[in-house]
């Protein structure tokens, strides 16, 4: 009997440190797509270029194929809405051969119309590949009209930083491979969320949370921060309004996107809390809240900020110890603080009070400091290793934007862009309407160095590094090794030519010689760790012993 | 066509020979002071790195929609 059976219940809720900043979470990153040389081209059809240009990319740098197929099997059926996920099939391994990862022009049709297929006047679709399982853990797919980069799982923000990090570099090794291929348009990818002209796309956290705790705890103790986090990890963008028709500068990406409070969509209608519910994990143990209101972020401050503060808030809803504040009207609130960069707007709360959103990260920030330091986690030195760095630099932010606001320009993204904008309106006597204004804020977010102003202000280390270059090089192959997700990344480096396909909650196998598929379930994300596994990784160079031991088969049964 | 390129001062040489960097972090402290300084040295080096048709390139940058 092997402990590294990866779908083995945990005994206990998680094993990670509570109190803290410590949970399983992950990131999301829908690129905005461009190619300047194809005005038409079709998105659907560029972003499956990008996948299939890192397709190419990992053959060249990993024997055997560092990639392999997305398993649909465990997604729910509301992903069916797209019109081109396969139905659930989970009894018969065999059909899960028959997945269509493939861009075909059904698919385009189904997504587009026709006209556009037939405008676009490609025949190519349907060999391009649209889903894949990086060796890092991750997925890299096309999703609606953007290539999208979901994050293997990680147990903290720094790690979630890290891996968030190494998915713009896959961004970028996609975008260089396609920039050398002389038959296709070069293609830029923008790690921002609106075109400026009414369209926005997601940048989505998830984080994984005990099935017991109520669904209205959660919506009452998220909403309030959630309309006020953005002061510490907004992106900035340069345009008010959908479709940025009113001249300015206002601190969130995506604020101006959220119409309602509480609900399922993410596309139309798009809520402050989403309830979406796939637990992609045992059911009934755990909850994944997903997440749809941050902004994508370049800057690693705001976004260990982002999923640190969140985590912690996460702590203290699952204490019962969340702030007993309640905004009034939260969706005008959160467009409130988001076009208010002076951070002097007060917001009413039902109780009658009027207080600023710095204060009310304050409240948030002074909850959560007392329940981590309660606990124990916060200490710097007999702590989780992280919850203390998350208060620091929380405490530390809020501090810089009551006072010292250019400091705060070194980590706050909003803050960064703001300062590179008003440069541009001192020297040259721009307003907030000029299209070069509009450009900086574009290319802000373009994930070439050479191209990208973020990338730029990193260079002159006007922009502070909380994980180094060389951890996130290494994350963009190495999968965490806390999480279920270093077995399934370890698996498609390892194993590649052997798998018919993986998913957040699985890995399937088929190996020559055996009748069927065989399928090694992940339903519990803390197992299928190197701690777990990693000694059955080194014992076995070949598919077949390793699943052997793993599921404990005889070989060759 | 936009008006508005001319004003856009060249100096592309600034960015050639800086490649990826890979400099340690630097004190938050020395940061904040790097952070006041340097604006148009700075905004130099983002002139020659910003595409250069902006009204253009803004305008074409249109997307489909996501989540």
């Amino acid at each position: 009997m092997t402990a590294g059976v990866p779908g083995r219940p945990a005994d206990t809720a998680g094993g990670l440190p509570v109190g803290g900043a410590m949970r399983v979470m992950g990131s999301e990153t829908e690129y905005g797509i461009h190619a300047p040389s194809a005005p038409g081209a079709n998105a659907t059809m560029m972003s499956a270029r990008v996948i299939q240009a890192y397709a190419q990319v990992t053959r060249q740098r990993a024997a055997g194929g560092a990639e392999t197929r997305w398993d649909y099997t465990d997604e729910e059926p509301l992903h069916d809405a797209r019109g081109w996920t396969l139905e659930r099939s989970s009894a018969d391994p065999e059909q899960l051969t028959d997945q269509p990862p493939v861009l075909d022009a059904e698919a385009i049709a189904l997504a587009y119309g026709r006209q556009e297929l037939e405008a676009d006047g490609e025949d190519e679709a349907g060999t391009l590949l649209m889903n894949m399982v990086l060796g890092n853990g991750a997925r890299l797919y096309v999703d609606h009209a953007h290539p999208e980069y979901s994050s293997p799982e990680v147990t903290n923000p720094r790690a979630a930083v890290t891996w968030d990090a190494a998915g713009d570099l896959v961004a970028l090794a996609a975008v260089r491979r396609l920039a050398a291929d002389p038959e296709l348009p070069p293609v830029n990818l923008y790690k921002n969320n609106t075109d400026n002209k009414s369209v926005s796309y997601g940048s989505h956290e998830n984080y994984l949370m005990p099935r017991s705790v109520p669904f209205g705890e959660i919506v009452r103790g998220l909403t309030p921060f959630f309309v006020t986090r953005q002061i510490i990890c907004g992106a900035g963008r340069v345009g008010l309004g959908q479709d940025s028709s009113r001249p300015g500068y206002q601190i969130s990406q995506r604020a101006d996107f959220f119409e309602t409070e509480v609900g399922l969509e993410t596309t139309i209608r798009r809520p402050i809390i989403n309830t979406r519910d796939e637990p992609h994990a045992t059911a009934d143990k755990y909850r994944r809240l997903h997440v749809i209101i941050g902004d994508a972020n370049l800057s690693q401050a705001s976004n260990f900020l982002k999923f640190g503060t969140t985590a912690m808030v996460l702590s203290l809803i699952e204490a019962g110890l969340a702030p007993r504040i309640e905004v009034h009207e939260p969706v005008a609130a959160l467009q409130t603080v988001s076009h208010d960069t002076s951070l002097t707007a007060m917001l009413r709360l039902s109780d009658g009070r009027r207080i600023t959103a710095l204060d009310l990260q304050w409240i948030y920030f002074e909850a959560a400091s007392k329940h981590a330091q309660d606990t124990g986690v916060a200490d710097a030195v007999d702590g989780d290793g992280h919850t203390h760095e998350v208060l620091e630099r929380w405490s530390g932010t809020l501090s810089e934007l009551g006072g010292d606001r250019a400091a705060a320009a070194s980590s706050v993204e909003w803050l960064a862009k703001l300062s590179l904008l008003e440069g541009y309106r001192q020297r040259d006597g721009l307003e907030w309407d000029n299209a070069r204004l509009g450009l900086v804020d574009l290319q802000w977010a373009d994930i070439r160095p050479e191209k990208g102003l973020y990338y730029r202000l990193l260079a002159r280390d006007r922009m502070q590094r909380i994980v180094d270059d060389a951890a996130i090089g290494r994350a963009v192959t190495e999968p965490p090794s806390d999480t279920r997700a270093y077995f399934r990344g370890r698996c498609v480096s390892r194993f590649g030519a052997d798998l018919a396909g993986a998913s957040w909650d699985s890995v399937i196998f088929d190996l020559p010689g055996r009748g069927r598929l065989q399928r090694v379930p992940t339903r519990e994300p803390l197992r299928g760790t190197e701690a777990l596994t990693g000694g059955l990784f080194a014992r076995h160079r070949e598919a077949g012993t390793f699943l052997a031991e793993l599921l404990g088969l005889s070989p060759g049964s | 066509m936009a008006g508005q390129e001319q004003q856009q001062p060249q100096s592309r040489d600034t960015e050639v020979d800086e490649d990826v960097p890979a400099a340690p972090p630097a004190p938050a402290d020395a940061q904040a002071s790097a952070a006041t300084q340097g604006v148009d040295d700075l905004l130099d080096e983002i002139d020659g790195v910003l595409e250069s048709n902006a009204e253009e390139f803004v305008r074409a940058f249109v997307q489909k929609g996501g989540q």
